[in-house]
């Protein structure tokens, strides 16, 4: 079986700033993988590598088995069209910090709005789903609510299901609960949690310690834009070998 | 917060200064309006005769098309130039760039007589195959560039180039979380343009955009110049025989304040209408 990502010596460069700087990770199909690190270490641009919001600088990049902005036939690479890119998308959901709900649309419009554009899913069967998801999340009451009109709680679970509804497999989450009032977070975890039990493989940024104790199978701490430690969350976070995990472990704890 | 005692009645502060004012400026403005109605020169009578004549109305519609028809093809092109100034292609950026620094950089005026008179630079529209000699179109410029088409061309033309800003300046005004979220979904950059960006876009661009109708219902006087058969056109037509000048401006006025009155009114509804989902209804709590 191939690895959901796969990761070998990945970098990335803003200009002359090395951000990434040879990033080597394997996620497992049905592993929940939590990634920690101090700001700036890269977490969030090795997430938006990952489904091509930024672009790999060198080494190779896996994602199902296939080379992420490329295209091998014939023992050659082809860089994808941008057409192409997006349809590689589609299996990928992502979950930002600050939600990025569409202000414009309903809490359904906004878990409809891609099934139909992007699949072409009709509107009655879109709907259907949306409201399914939404019911899922908790909030099948809110179903034409405005974005603005929701707590950041509420709004990340529809995120999520916004996410959720273009059936990925495989889930990404930026500090889903980083811009949340503490008493919001355990919701949102909720859900997550849920998400995991079902076997969806989950790629995780988080500070919540507790839930990576909890929930991953694996956690990786990454700093200057290599993977520092990895391994089961018993291990990496109580009994780390590496002296920078333990002074960041000192730190958040 | 400590309250007033209940037995002390609060006097509120009197804005004496402002009274003042007021009264001297309702004064002001009743001694000009006085003054100028009772001019023998407005001719009341004349006014209400011409005000819906036959030909003013034509006027009238024909300043209405003028205006709707330059509005939507300034608006279609303005996206496209500002989508072009957005993207990342740097011939694209220029051209898009150039065509804005030179309708935004002549007068409107030249605008609409240069193509009044484009004949005398281009005395035949002729359109080729190329590298063969088969002439698919051929005809004198003053015959296919009318008075209205050039009315038309120059509208249009010099509204794109500021549309294009105004659009530019509304996707600009768009959060980059809401094309990373829509890219993330698997939308294609138009999808997410047609369906996320520029529907956000609009809350930015509308305000200035009803502002352009309404300057461009009165930009539309100026093709009076090369006869471009609008209201204003029509109003000159008269008071070139019969020497009524006040009267007439007082109709063609009245037909313009009449017209942006109602189209003030649409841009409230449409302001309300774009921008769904971005005020909390908290029952009449301040913004
Ligand atoms: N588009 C960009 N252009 C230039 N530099 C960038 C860009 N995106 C990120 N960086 C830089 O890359 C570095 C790593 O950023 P990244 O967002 O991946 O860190 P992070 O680990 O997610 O941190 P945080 O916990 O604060 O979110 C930072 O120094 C940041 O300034
Ligand atoms: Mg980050």
């Amino acid at each position: 079986m191939t690895a959901m990502i796969h990761a070998e010596q990945v970098t990335k460069s803003f200009g002359h700033h090395e951000v990434l700087r040879g990033i080597d990770l394997t996620v497992e199909a049905g592993e929940v993988c939590c990634l920690l690190g101090p700001s700036g270490s890269g977490k969030s641009t090795f997430l938006r590598c990952v489904n091509h919001l930024e672009t790999v600088s060198s080494g190779r990049l896996r994602v199902d088995g296939q080379l992420v902005g490329y295209r091998e036939s014939h023992g050659r690479l082809h860089e994808l069209r941008p057409r192409e890119i997006a349809a590689r998308r589609r299996d990928i959901g992502m979950v930002f910090q600050r939600f990025n709900l569409f202000p414009h649309l309903s809490a359904a419009a906004n878990i409809m709005e891609a099934p139909m554009r992007v699949r072409g899913v009709s509107k009655t069967d879109a709907r259907q789903q949306a409201l399914a998801l939404l019911d899922r999340v908790g909030l099948a009451d809110r179903a034409e609510a405005y974005p603005a009109t929701l707590s950041g709680g509420q709004q990340q679970r529809v995120a999520i299901a916004r996410a959720l509804a273009m059936r990925p497999k495989l889930m990404l989450f930026d500090e889903p609960t980083s811009a949340l009032d503490p008493e919001l977070v355990g919701d949102v975890l909720d859900v997550m949690r849920s998400l995991a039990a079902e076997g969806m493989t989950m790629v995780v940024v988080t500070h919540e310690m507790g839930f990576a104790r909890e929930v991953a199978d694996t956690v990786v701490f990454m700093d200057g834009g290599v993977v520092v430690e990895a391994g089961q969350p018993g291990q990496v976070l109580v009994a780390p070998r590496e002296e920078r995990t333990r002074g960041f472990l000192a730190k958040v704890l | 917060m400590t309250q007033p005692p209940a037995s002390l009645t609060a006097v509120p502060v009197r804005h004496y200064g402002r009274w003042i004012t007021a009264a001297l400026a309702v004064a002001a403005t009743v001694w000009l309006v006085v003054t100028l109605a009772a001019s023998p020169a407005l001719e009341p009578a004349t006014v209400g005769h011409y005000l819906t004549q036959d030909f003013i109305l034509a006027g009238v519609r024909t300043t209405l098309i003028l205006t709707a028809v330059a509005m939507v093809l300034g608006a279609t092109g303005g996206i496209v130039l500002a989508v072009m100034r957005l993207s990342d292609n740097p011939v694209l950026k220029a051209l898009a760039a150039a065509f804005v620094w030179l309708f935004r950089g002549t007068p409107l005026l030249v605008q609409i007589v240069f193509f009044g008179f484009l004949g005398a630079l281009l005395p035949r529209i002729t359109v080729r195959v190329p590298l063969t000699g088969t002439i698919l179109f051929d005809k004198p410029t003053s015959l296919v560039i009318t008075g209205t088409v050039a009315a038309v061309l120059a509208l249009s033309l010099n509204e794109m180039a500021y549309a294009a800003e105004i659009v530019r300046g509304g996707i600009l005004a768009v959060d980059k979380g809401q094309t990373e979220a829509a890219h993330a979904l698997g939308m294609t950059s138009a999808q997410t343009l047609r369906r996320i960006v520029l529907p956000q876009a609009m809350r930015v661009i509308v305000p200035p955009m009803g502002n352009e109708v309404i300057t461009m219902l009165k930009s539309t006087a100026l093709v009076s110049v090369i006869a471009g058969r609008d209201l204003m056109t029509a109003v000159q037509g008269v008071y070139a025989q019969n020497y009524k000048v006040i009267p007439l401006l007082a109709v063609a006025a009245i037909w313009y304040l009449a017209l942006v009155s109602v189209l003030s009114i649409v841009q409230i509804l449409l302001e309300r209408r774009f921008g769904r989902g971005h005020h909390v209804h908290t029952g009449g709590a301040p913004r």
